[in-house]
């Protein structure tokens, strides 16, 4: 499992979001499937060196968004992979990471042909997720 | 006063000649929690922290700490708290060992095997001289004669004061890690708001001796919001808005601080009539900066009681 939280201080957004943010990333791409275990609540927070508090509730919300499920006494596991954001707000949040990037390129004086051709071969290297499945047991 | 308190004090009070230091602050720290206690320098944190540990005779108010009376503590509530200070007093001429030895004879409780793995975790020599540390060896091996006698509240103030990078990380460590057992309560003075926001699950402000904030560091967060208005035209004066904390003008655009920010608040700025309107996220430290700017007006955020764990 090549998955890995890292979180910044002084974020706008606070640190049990980046958390959080990153588990749904990691779902959305492939790094984590259904069924891999996320590090106990305990075990992420001293790694993060953050509250345990800041972990408990980033796992909470991910519990009732339904990403993971706590089997007692094994662990934290992945369970599914759900529709995160309704289309709209999808596009709501995409948008200005797209205008950020071209800004980006533009500014480094990339042209429109280079970036089009950029954005399709990183598009073509991303696998679509793989935890799609849900293992309703 | 609520039992799950470790501290709380009622209009406590301590003046200087005729300059107030700490006024009229009515504190609540929960057991269990992480408690960062902010504030500008001379804003009356130290002065606070030592009428807590009676200390310092406070001129009115009162206050509990353990449940003691704050000016009568016996010394087996004071036993349960380990107290650093800023100032790290240490006998020079004494080994790492030898202060480790000297502190233990003061507590039935001492635990060598803690005090051994925190100056280990600052990479310090049981024989070396306390007159050669650096400050944060200094800081360590206090740290570990705070820890070592389990006290079940942990008053630190200002700790990451002057530490340089690997130690300052080992604090924080050290922190965390007293988090294992959900019954040990840390309260701790910083101006390192990037330590807050890894280690506090609530905060108190002090601004000039009063009390500003005193909330879970999630309530302040949701609590100080920040709205860019872009206008047409030249944007309009800005009305009284409750708990408005500061407005930079720009061509075309308004960039709003709020404190308590809720629906009203954004109902009073939709009436200015921008051409759009969107929240810009702000980090703790605009936040912290933006709530104790000059501007601001004075505002509270009272504890909330549904927060408490």
């Amino acid at each position: 499992m090549s998955f890995n939280i890292t979180i910044s201080t002084g974020s706008n957004t606070p640190i049990y979001k980046q958390i959080t943010d990153q588990v749904w990333l990691a779902v959305v791409t492939g790094k984590l499937a259904v069924g891999d275990q996320l590090p106990s609540v305990r075990a992420l927070a001293e790694d993060l060196v953050v509250n345990p508090n800041t972990v408990a509730r980033a796992y909470a919300d991910l519990m009732r968004d339904g990403l993971i499920e706590s089997r007692a006494g094994r662990g934290v596991f992945i369970t599914r992979k759900r529709k995160v954001f309704t289309r709209e707000e999808g596009w709501r949040r995409l948008e200005p990471l797209i205008d950020a990037a071209i800004g980006e390129a533009l500014a480094m004086d990339f042209t429109h042909g280079e970036l089009r051709e950029a954005f399709e071969k990183k598009l073509g290297q991303w696998k679509p997720g793989k935890g799609g499945n849900r293992s309703n047991e | 006063m609520n039992e799950q308190s470790v501290i709380c004090t009622r209009g406590l009070t301590r003046y200087f000649g005729s300059k107030p230091a700490v006024d009229n602050l009515n504190l609540e720290v929960p057991r269990g929690s992480v408690f960062a206690f902010l504030g500008r320098n001379g804003s009356g944190k130290t002065t606070t922290i030592r009428m807590l540990l009676g200390l310092l005779e406070p001129t009115r108010g009162s206050g509990t700490i353990l449940g003691y009376d704050i000016r009568a503590l016996p010394p087996e509530a004071r036993a349960r708290i380990g107290y650093l200070t800023e100032d790290h007093q240490l006998y020079g001429w004494m080994s790492v060992k030898e202060c480790g030895e000297f502190q233990s004879r003061f507590y039935p409780r001492w635990n060598e095997k803690i005090f051994r793995g925190v100056i280990g975790h600052f990479g310090l020599k049981q024989t070396a001289r306390v007159k050669d540390l650096s400050r944060g060896e200094r800081a360590g091996l206090c740290l570990g004669l705070t820890l070592a006698p389990e006290p079940e509240l942990l008053v630190l103030d200002d700790p990451a004061l002057g530490l340089d990078p690997v130690a300052h990380r080992s604090l924080i460590e050290s922190m965390i890690y007293l988090t294992r057992r959900s019954d040990r309560t840390i309260f701790f003075s910083s101006h390192q708001l990037a330590d807050v926001e890894r280690v506090a699950d609530y905060i108190a402000v002090l601004d000039r001796s009063v009390l500003r904030v005193c909330c879970p560091l999630e309530a302040f967060r949701n609590s100080v919001r920040q709205v860019r208005l872009r206008f047409s035209g030249a944007p309009p004066p800005m009305p009284k808005i409750p708990g408005l904390l500061q407005t930079i003008r720009s061509e075309g655009e308004l960039r709003v601080i709020c404190a308590h920010y809720n629906g009203a608040t954004e109902a009073a700025l939709r009436a200015l009539n921008p051409a759009q309107m969107e929240p810009v996220p702000l980090n703790l430290e605009d936040a912290f900066i933006g709530y104790l700017g000059e501007r601001g007006e004075k505002s509270f955020i009272l504890p909330e009681t549904e927060a408490q764990p």
